[in-house]
């Protein structure tokens, strides 16, 4: 039987849909922004009103990756037929790739800073959700004494806005030797997850049944057998979207990459402004950055859609 | 298969407590059955065989060894649970595996493919044995997941109210199901539910348990003819047992408040039951009849149709008790009946302690 539906509701869904499409446009107008600047050439960046049909161009991007110089003069004929197309481009804008002594090009700083990220915030997460998971299984599993007050002590460390602490941990990291590695970001990112992991999966332990667990416990597996074999699997979803969150959180993370690195450590988000700095900003490179970095979070965050929409519906949806 | 013996179990969580002094003793291949009210300690003595958790006091033996430092895995029992006991991401036939499969006891495939088409065929659910558990009526469910209890042949079966989710009809096929199960395996079975229906049609042997503790062991026939105390014999029944207040005079029984009074032979059993001692009564609602000429007058205060028989609710002065008569007797609410009982079937309890004169001798 067809649903019959009223006047008004077929104008209320109109309604929705609207609402709907100017949410969309609202959130996705800067992502445009940055993408579209991101293939610009670079006298059409910064126009006003802003150019809107162009012809896309892929110099922001060699530019993003290659050392470059001003050129005083336009390269000979010879020297600009002999240069690949990537240089080609380059030498359209008034510039050239700096090569080293054996003519190797010289890269900018960027596919380093791109892949300390990439190190750090995949590290970190998987230490957070990892860590955070077996905590969660425990307190939701076990009688563990003081358990009230522990989960509040593992929340209390983000009652605080975590760059207060950020000159002490800066002294101790140095003292350490800790400051502008890898390694010191990633314990300090975890650490910032590490709270809000252990409660994102509390709450998807709580809702896992234990009588699965202890059914294969009867049917004579282990403890840590059942938690791989039957919890896991159970709490993908959590782990999922718990991963997804930690995961942003330490790849946008900027303000403590800023104060604990500067050259072997640096992640992308205080070396892409950093380049704001160096005379007259060519736009469209920092655009190109801002575009790639925003890319594995997208990636990521498409490839668990569906375990995130279970994810951020839990608890309301009862068996 | 297996004897199962507790000895003077309790059992504390925090400040609650679940058992206290608990002794059970199961024979080899007795379907024993636990009946009590929810929060009694049912699931409690389960999981403590099952080795889900341990006793705060006393010991479990499985065939007299003393199983207080096995787990869970090596007691070998199979466990059934009201709900949640498949594994939600597994078909049929995995969840029926995954018993065979742990690494203390693993069979070799062959093995595992017969035991499991063979448990199917028992439960008839061959034809889902490749469907995901989320796709099954509950029904499907109980039979897949008494499946994964039978396929591993373990010691003791345990089952916590395994059909108290399902409807009525499907409940009671699955009992006769059961029942007949547990007949072709010989097996011992500890059966724990709150429904006393359930524990006497299935029930070689039922405990009733309340507030942690035994109040009574024996055959569903001494438990239903001759309970311990007043608590039994409220519980157990339906209609439960009628109790009246009231004391023996001159062999006859004399209601306290109401003043009725009903013939007793039993007095020359019940040698304690001095005169005058204060009683209570106890007399199953089939043992009241109507008649004509019987001793008490009563009116009808409620009528339930059962089909075969009508259960009336009969009011003399403040108190009511239940009489079960046939569905031929024809009376309307309000009117004015006579009723007496079968005097052998008086079962006297002390009023005090509610513990039933017989047991207490």
């Amino acid at each position: 039987m067809a649903a019959v539906r009223t006047s008004s509701e077929i104008g209320l869904n109109r309604v929705a849909i609207v609402a709907v499409l100017v949410v969309t446009i609202i959130f996705l107008a800067p992502i445009y922004w940055i993408a579209s600047t991101a293939f610009k050439p670079r006298n059409l960046a910064t126009t006003i009103p802003p150019t809107v049909v162009f012809q896309p161009e892929i110099s922001p991007f060699v530019k993003l990756f290659t050392k470059r110089s001003q050129m005083r003069s336009p390269p000979t004929p010879e020297e600009y037929a002999a240069a690949p197309w990537w240089e080609r481009v380059v030498f359209d804008g008034g510039e050239k790739i700096v090569r080293d002594g054996k003519g190797q090009v010289q890269w900018s700083g960027y596919p380093s800073r791109f892949l300390n990220s990439l190190i750090i915030a995949i590290t970190s997460t998987v230490l957070a959700v990892g860590m955070g998971t077996f905590t969660a299984y425990g307190f939701s599993r076990f009688k563990v004494k003081g358990e009230a007050d522990l989960l509040f002590f593992i929340l209390s460390t983000r009652m605080l806005p975590p760059v207060v602490v950020a000159i002490p941990m800066f002294l101790m990291y140095r003292a350490v030797g800790l400051n502008d590695s890898h390694i010191g970001l990633i314990i300090l990112y975890t650490a910032f997850n590490l709270s809000f992991s252990v409660w994102l999966m509390k709450g998807f332990m709580d809702e896992i049944p234990k009588e699965y667990e202890e059914a294969a416990l009867v049917d004579g597996y282990t403890r840590m057998e059942a938690f791989f074999k039957i919890v896991l699997p159970e709490a993908a979803t959590g782990i999922a979207a718990t991963a997804v969150f930690c995961f942003i959180t330490a790849w946008n993370e900027y303000a403590f990459a800023l104060i604990m690195t500067n050259r072997r450590a640096q992640t992308a988000p205080p070396f892409i402004p950093s380049q704001v700095g160096s005379g007259l900003p060519d736009w469209t490179v920092i655009a190109a950055g801002t575009f790639l970095f925003l890319l594995p979070v997208a990636i990521f965050t498409f490839l668990l859609r569906n375990h995130l929409l279970r994810g951020m519906s839990f608890g309301a949806i009862r068996k | 298969m297996a004897h199962i013996q507790l000895k003077n179990i309790s059992k504390t969580f925090g400040n609650h407590t679940a058992l206290t002094g608990l002794d059970l003793d199961i024979a080899d291949g007795e379907f024993f059955v636990l009946l009590g009210e929810t929060g009694a300690g049912k699931t409690t003595t389960l999981r403590l065989i099952a080795g889900l958790e341990k006793p705060s006091e006393g010991q479990v033996f499985i065939d007299g060894v003393d199983v207080a430092d096995w787990g869970a895995a090596e007691r070998d029992v199979a466990l059934v649970l009201q709900q949640y006991s498949l594994y939600p991401r597994y078909t049929v036939r995995e969840n029926l595996e995954f018993p065979l499969k742990p690494k203390i006891r693993r069979l070799p495939d062959a093995e595992i493919k017969d035991r499991v088409d063979r448990a199917a065929r028992t439960l008839r659910i061959e034809h889902l044995l490749d469907r995901k558990t989320d796709k099954l009526s509950g029904g499907e469910m109980q039979r897949v997941s008494i499946g994964r209890a039978i396929v591993r042949k373990p010691r003791v079966f345990l089952m916590d109210e395994p059909l108290s989710a399902l409807d009525a009809k499907l409940r009671e096929a699955l009992r006769t199901e059961l029942k007949n199960l547990q007949m072709q395996l010989g097996a011992t079975f500890l059966f724990v539910t709150h429904d006393q229906i359930e524990a006497m049609s299935m029930g070689d042997k039922v405990g009733v348990l309340n507030h942690g503790r035994i109040v009574q062991t024996g055959t569903p026939h001494e438990i239903y003819n001759n309970p311990r105390d007043t608590y039994v014999a409220s519980f157990v029944g339906s209609p439960p047992m009628n109790l009246i207040d009231g004391k023996l005079v001159n062999g006859r029984a004399v209601m306290a408040p109401l003043n009725f009074e009903l013939p007793f032979s039993g007095a020359a059993k019940a040698s304690a039951a001095t005169d005058g001692r204060p009683l209570v009564f106890g007399i199953r609602p089939e043992d009241v009849y109507l008649e004509s000429g019987a001793p008490v007058e009563a009116r009808v205060h409620d009528v339930e149709n059962h089909g075969v028989e009508k259960i009336l609710t009969l009011r003399v002065g403040d108190a009511t008790l239940r009489a079960t008569v046939p569905a031929r007797t024809d009376v309307a609410i309000e009117q004015a009946v006579r009723f007496a009982w079968n005097p052998d079937k008086v079962v006297l309890f002390d009023k005090g302690s509610g513990v039933s004169l017989r047991h207490a001798s």
